[in-house]
């Protein structure tokens, strides 16, 4: 690789790093005012125009409190684990394909969704050694609670993603989205795609720790879980680091499910050999591409918000039976049921 | 399974509140300071001593509300009433009333145990930032509130059978300087 297409890369990296660090405020602010809303009330309104100002506030404050670490606490670990949550969710946000064109994402790799899932199950390991190295049985039992929690998940996330992949016959993020763009949104496909999805996306949000899986971090349960010791820049990483993974969620959605960038009045031609001729100089179409990517988006991440309002949290044994006995068989008689449907589909039992 | 359409039903109600209020007046929230929440009728606030209508004060220095106050938060002098200079109608009035808001629990003990209808929990809660109020928030002294920043015009009370019984008395016998 060359000097230029070095630099050019570089840029990239350093605007979607940005832009992944700007979602976190904007998320913030709101979750603040949509949890608000459906709570009948008003949320954050003195701080700014519309209390917009409230994350820089919170930012601030959070920058001015005194960093404790626990006597007892394992040092190393200790700085270790906030960094260990927030690497994997920035990585993981160098393969979303936000647009049609090679500007709109860093980089496509030949198995980019199978990068993601590994960097899902990196974060585990943050949370672990946040609750161990607190020194605090209370964080302890937290970061065990919700690292098994987000163990017995990724199983279901992984084993509903199969039965698309057999749809789509690729891991890279960037064909599965032209493969949207030339057949239709995937959840149209077919009537597994979308069992898939909905698996899918309790998966992520258990993942993420959220509502209505959030007994992990929840107050009145374990003051605040894995991150009780945490004050601070190292909390505010973690904060950080869970909104990040948020949008890493929804963007997968969008992406495997839903269309990614494709969208009315994003139309490329498809050339002889079936491949999408993606014209990288029709700006305004490219533009309309991440336009439709980031609605889809913020739709999924005012899901999220959505169900974390409406629904009352699963108690820690009922959220582990429903991942086990509910989600995985769930997934696998889906896959199942995919591989008869694509046999049919492809005329294995007819010709 | 019975789960879902009961998780979708109350998806749907949250849905119709975060519309009414975005985009009507659904919210409920009261923006302090502008606005502020209403009283209930009983509510237990800073203390008041209430009047007579014809501006006597209803105290008559028992010391009953000290004496039922938990946190021993009230001191009370009495000193013997001047017929010529009337406080109280009755023999003694209250020479010094104190309340020492730090101890207070704003139980409302003192206001069931006073005979009168003197000492009423009233309604207000600011009590540091009330207007008019010139007062030095520095030691633990300045926060012992006297009778003088209690009392109260005639008429001013809550309300209250004990206190209106009084007065129906008071206003029967204009001239009769006692009530009962």
């Amino acid at each position: 690789m060359d000097l230029m297409s070095f630099i050019w890369m570089v840029v990239r990296v350093i605007v979607v790093f940005a832009v992944g660090m700007t979602f976190v405020p904007i998320l913030i602010w709101m979750e603040r005012k949509v949890v608000a809303g459906f709570q009948v009330r008003v949320g954050p309104n003195r701080v700014g125009p519309w209390g917009m100002a409230q994350p820089l506030a919170d930012a601030v404050k959070l920058m001015m409190k005194e960093d404790i670490t626990p006597a007892g606490a394992d040092k190393y670990l200790y700085y270790l684990a906030p960094i260990l949550s927030i690497v994997p969710a920035s990585l993981a946000l160098a393969v979303i394909p936000a647009g049609p064109t090679p500007w709109a994402r860093i980089t496509d790799l030949d198995h980019s969704l199978l990068y993601s899932l590994a960097l899902s199950s990196v974060s585990v390991y943050a949370v672990t050694l946040a609750g161990w190295s607190s020194n605090n049985k209370y964080s302890l039992m937290g970061g065990l609670r919700s690292s098994a929690q987000m163990i017995s998940y990724e199983l279901g996330m992984g084993l509903s993603i199969i039965a698309l992949l057999m749809l789509t016959q690729t891991l890279s993020l960037r064909q599965i989205v032209e493969q949207q763009h030339m057949y239709g949104w995937n959840i149209f496909r077919a009537p597994t795609v979308f069992i898939a999805f909905i698996v899918y996306m309790i998966c992520g949000i258990a993942e993420t720790n959220r509502a209505p899986f959030d007994l992990a971090e929840a107050e009145s349960e374990l003051v605040a879980g894995f991150h009780t010791e945490y004050s601070s820049f190292k909390f505010a990483i973690f904060f950080m680091s869970e909104y990040v993974n948020m949008v890493i969620v929804s963007a997968l959605a969008t992406t495997l499910f839903f269309g990614g960038w494709s969208g009315p009045g994003v139309s490329y031609p498809i050339d002889a050999t079936g491949h999408l001729q993606i014209d990288p100089t029709l700006i305004p179409m490219a533009l309309l591409g991440i336009v439709y990517f980031l609605i889809k988006v913020f739709f999924f991440l005012f899901l999220y918000m959505w169900l974390r309002a409406t629904l009352p949290r699963l108690r820690y044994d009922q959220l582990m039976n429903f991942g086990w006995k509910t989600l995985v068989p769930v997934s696998l008689a889906n896959i199942f049921i995919m591989g008869i449907y694509l046999a049919v589909h492809n005329g294995w039992f007819t010709s | 399974m019975k789960l879902v359409p009961a998780i979708v039903k109350g998806m749907g109600r949250t849905l119709k509140h975060a519309i009414g209020t975005t985009f009507g007046d659904e919210s409920i929230t009261v923006s302090y300071p502008e606005q502020e929440k209403p009283r209930p009728r009983r509510f237990r606030g800073r203390h008041i001593l209430n009047r007579y209508e014809n501006g006597l004060e209803k105290c008559i220095g028992c010391s009953l509300c000290a004496a039922a106050c938990p946190a021993d938060a009230i001191w009370v002098e009495a000193a013997e009433n001047d017929p010529q200079n009337r406080v109280s109608p009755g023999e003694r009035y209250a020479a010094r009333y104190e309340i020492n808001m730090l101890r207070c629990i704003f139980c409302g003990y003192c206001e069931e145990a006073c005979p009168t209808g003197a000492v009423q929990l009233g309604y207000d809660y600011k009590l540091i930032d009330e207007e008019g109020r010139q007062h030095n928030w520095q030691d633990r002294d300045d926060f012992i509130f006297t009778k003088e920043m209690m009392l109260v015009d005639p008429g001013k009370g809550k309300p209250d059978p004990l206190s209106e019984a009084l007065d129906e008395r008071l206003k029967q016998n204009p001239n009769h300087d006692r009530v009962w």
